[in-house]
């Protein structure tokens, strides 16, 4: 794997001058995950925030081909690249190497986009599915997902008087992928840059559907100052809210453990969506969602115990 | 090559011959024999094209959108349902000047579900940028899909020949097909300007556009579609003189003395020029416009042809559900407002959800342009044949 100092010579291929948020992780990520490789690289998002801070025409942050058609169907989308490039391979009309790689944010991927991402997986396309979840619908204005953690507050789950927040916890989306008995699955973030660019690299050697679900703090829709968002993301990784691991071949491995796990009101405090759980009657939440935290840690060391040399 | 075939395997075997790239579908009656029967050529290596079996036509036509986005020949089939599910991606393909051709089978749409023929799907989609071609018959749908591929490719935008569900689909005809490897010359190579795949020459394909840009792209596919109209003509006329079978926009029968008229669209062309001789036996002038290219709308030609004839109806498949008449009544009685001679006209909706439409229904329309024209009176413009109620 490439040093620090390797990759910063690197040519970016998102280029800045995107609109973006100040603090916004989501190009942290992208610039981390396009540096991964050598190959050149395709990549498609749906509409989400990714897209629409990157290509405001007549203006594009991307310095590679790009192309986005709809919300809900990257996954599709992407097949269909995929399998052109394979068709016109085939008839000699290309002879590059060339990879793809789609990139969606949570409602794109958890929600609207599940159905095409469950597709595109099964069919076994050689692509790489990237998901940066920030957790809500942040493009539209912060509506809640079925990435949306338990009790934070968002536009369409919001801490009111009897309802404080939102009610149910996250959908497991990297489980759900897993399960489709894909190549390569793996969680991970850009606060750990090395894991991240890891992981892409694995991911885009194996021949076949791959998925990396990569959190991606978002200063807007989270509530924290600007400068804090690797700092952020880096302690949900610490308390176990967000474990970084990868299924390859059915075997799942935890890729980093923290020395000590935090309590996870000490990521919830530095968030204004989690402002009310410290209202003293909400407290029972709080209790809630540090007993979910330390059930799926638990299980998840589990499976990386029992899933070895399963395969 | 004379062979006996139904519109479902005139429309597959036409994409056998085509041998595209790429073809992504999902099933759907009445259009499922096509995929399937492609997929068979697909698994014998009759064909070299990547099928993409997809999870469904939303997926299909998003599938479709990369592959021609990387320059790769690119078909789909569909009906009903499949072509609402579609409906969003069709803006979309249009709009990124994909030349996709779908193989579309004319079904009534939900609710409540019903698998048999009207137009409701298509003309549903009808503004949504790709040119439609409807066809009369097996012969029509597999020599208009052939069209399909150059008029596409270089107008630009995506097409959809459709048959009639079942009537055609499923009906046996006699016809003639064309030899494979003429069908690969008249075809041709497909060779995209730009292409996703160009990794040196980087493109952003399906950017956002503010209010600063989005007209001005729109704008654009507007004039391609009017383009579109010389393309169709060439393409016509290329076909006409390499093959002996000959297409227009639309096809005159018996028009050019005629004192009644109805306009009608796919399959019902062929019961009702059976009417129309039998009339003209009995010295009654009556005669035909079968509307064959409905996006483009070739406005003035149709109008400048029906504007000289007394009295006509325009048969709608499908309804618009605005209380004022089916789509192609709308458009014909809108092209005809600048001529100073127009025709009485009554619009029939008919033969919704695959209700069947005979010869007797279509000699009461004639009958009903003839009280017209001898009464020059008439009492209901909208009408409903062969309904209940």
């Amino acid at each position: 794997m490439a040093t620090l100092k390797e990759l910063s010579h690197k040519k970016e291929l998102l280029s800045g001058g995107h609109r973006a948020c100040a603090g916004c992780t989501e190009p942290i990520a992208v610039r981390q995950i396009l540096m991964a490789t050598d190959t050149p690289i395709v990549v498609c998002c749906p509409t989400g925030c990714l897209e629409v801070t990157t290509t405001i025409f007549p203006y594009t942050a991307w310095r590679m081909p790009w192309i986005h058609s709809a919300f809900e169907n990257a996954a599709a989308t992407i097949s269909g690249v995929e399998t052109g490039y394979k068709a016109l391979k085939k008839r000699g009309k290309i002879d590059k190497e060339i990879k793809f790689i789609a990139i969606g944010g949570d409602g794109g991927t958890y929600d609207i986009g599940f159905q095409s991402l469950s597709g595109a997986m099964e069919r076994g396309h050689n692509i790489l599915y990237v998901c940066l979840d920030n957790e809500a619908y942040m493009n539209t204005g912060i509506q809640r997902s079925s990435a949306t953690p338990k009790g934070a507050h968002t536009t369409t789950s919001p801490a009111g008087k009897v309802i404080p927040g939102k009610k149910t916890f996250r959908k497991d989306l990297s489980a759900c992928i897993a399960a489709h008995n894909v190549p390569y699955v793996a969680q991970s973030i850009p606060s750990m840059w090395k894991d991240l660019t890891n992981k892409v690299q694995k991911a885009l050697a194996v021949n076949g559907p791959t998925f990396i679900n990569v959190l991606v703090p978002c200063r807007l829709g989270w509530g924290f100052p600007p400068e804090k968002a690797i700092d952020i993301g880096r302690e949900a990784v610490n308390s176990c809210f967000w474990p970084l691991y990868e299924v390859e071949n059915g075997e799942w491995k935890l890729t980093y453990k923290p020395k000590e796990k935090t309590p996870v009101k000490d990521w919830l405090k530095s968030q204004v969506r989690f402002k009310h759980l410290f209202r003293p009657e909400n407290e029972s939440i709080l209790q809630e969602i540090q007993t979910e935290v330390d059930h799926n840690w638990e299980r998840l060391q589990k499976l990386c115990e029992f899933s070895v040399g399963l395969v | 090559m004379r062979v006996t075939k139904t519109g479902n395997e005139a429309m597959a075997e036409a994409m056998r011959q085509i041998n595209p790239d790429v073809v992504a579908a999902y099933p759907i009656t009445p259009a499922t024999e096509i995929v399937q029967i492609f997929a068979n050529f697909v698994a014998d290596g009759l064909v070299d094209t990547e099928f993409i079996a997809v999870e469904s036509e939303h997926s299909a036509m998003s599938a479709c959108i990369g592959a021609c986005a990387v320059g790769a020949r690119t078909m789909t089939s569909t009906a009903s349902q499949g072509l609402a599910l579609m409906w969003e991606m069709l803006y979309i393909a249009s709009g990124l000047r994909l030349p996709i051709v779908l193989a579309e089978v004319n079904r009534s749409l939900s609710s409540p579900i019903n698998i048999h023929c009207d137009h409701s799907d298509t003309m549903g989609a009808r503004d949504a940028g790709w040119i439609q071609i409807f066809c009369e018959n097996a012969q029509e749908a597999y020599d208009s899909l052939i069209q399909a591929v150059r008029i596409a490719e270089e107008s630009l935008l995506p097409i959809m020949v459709t048959t009639d569900g079942f009537i055609i689909s499923h009906g046996m005809e006699t016809m003639e097909l064309i030899e494979d490897k003429e069908v690969k010359t008249f075809i041709g190579e497909y060779k995209p300007k730009y292409t996703v795949l160009d990794i040196d020459n980087p493109i952003t394909m399906g950017a956002i556009d503010f209010t600063d840009y989005y007209f001005e792209h729109k704008r654009q596919t507007i004039e391609a579609m009017r383009n579109s109209k010389e393309i169709i003509a060439k393409v016509n006329q290329e076909f006409g003189a390499k093959f002996g079978r000959h297409y227009e926009f639309f096809e005159e029968y018996k028009l050019e003395d005629a004192d009644i008229a109805i306009v009608v669209l796919g399959s019902t062309a062929g019961t009702s020029k059976v009417v129309i001789d039998e009339l003209r036996q009995k010295g009654i002038k009556a005669g035909l416009l079968k509307l064959r290219v409905f996006r483009p709308f070739p406005v003035q030609e149709i109008a400048q042809i029906l504007s000289r004839i007394p009295c006509v109806a325009v048969m709608d498949r499908s309804d618009s559900l605005n209380a004022s008449g089916g789509p192609v009544w709308t458009e014909i009685r809108s092209a005809l407002y600048d001529f100073n001679t127009r025709p009485k006209m009554i619009n029939y909706i008919y033969g919704l959800g695959g209700r069947n439409i005979g010869l007797e229904m279509l000699r009461s329309v004639f009958e009903d342009l003839k009280n017209i024209l001898k009464t020059d009176k008439i009492d209901k413009q909208i009408r409903y044949l062969g309904v209940r109620e």
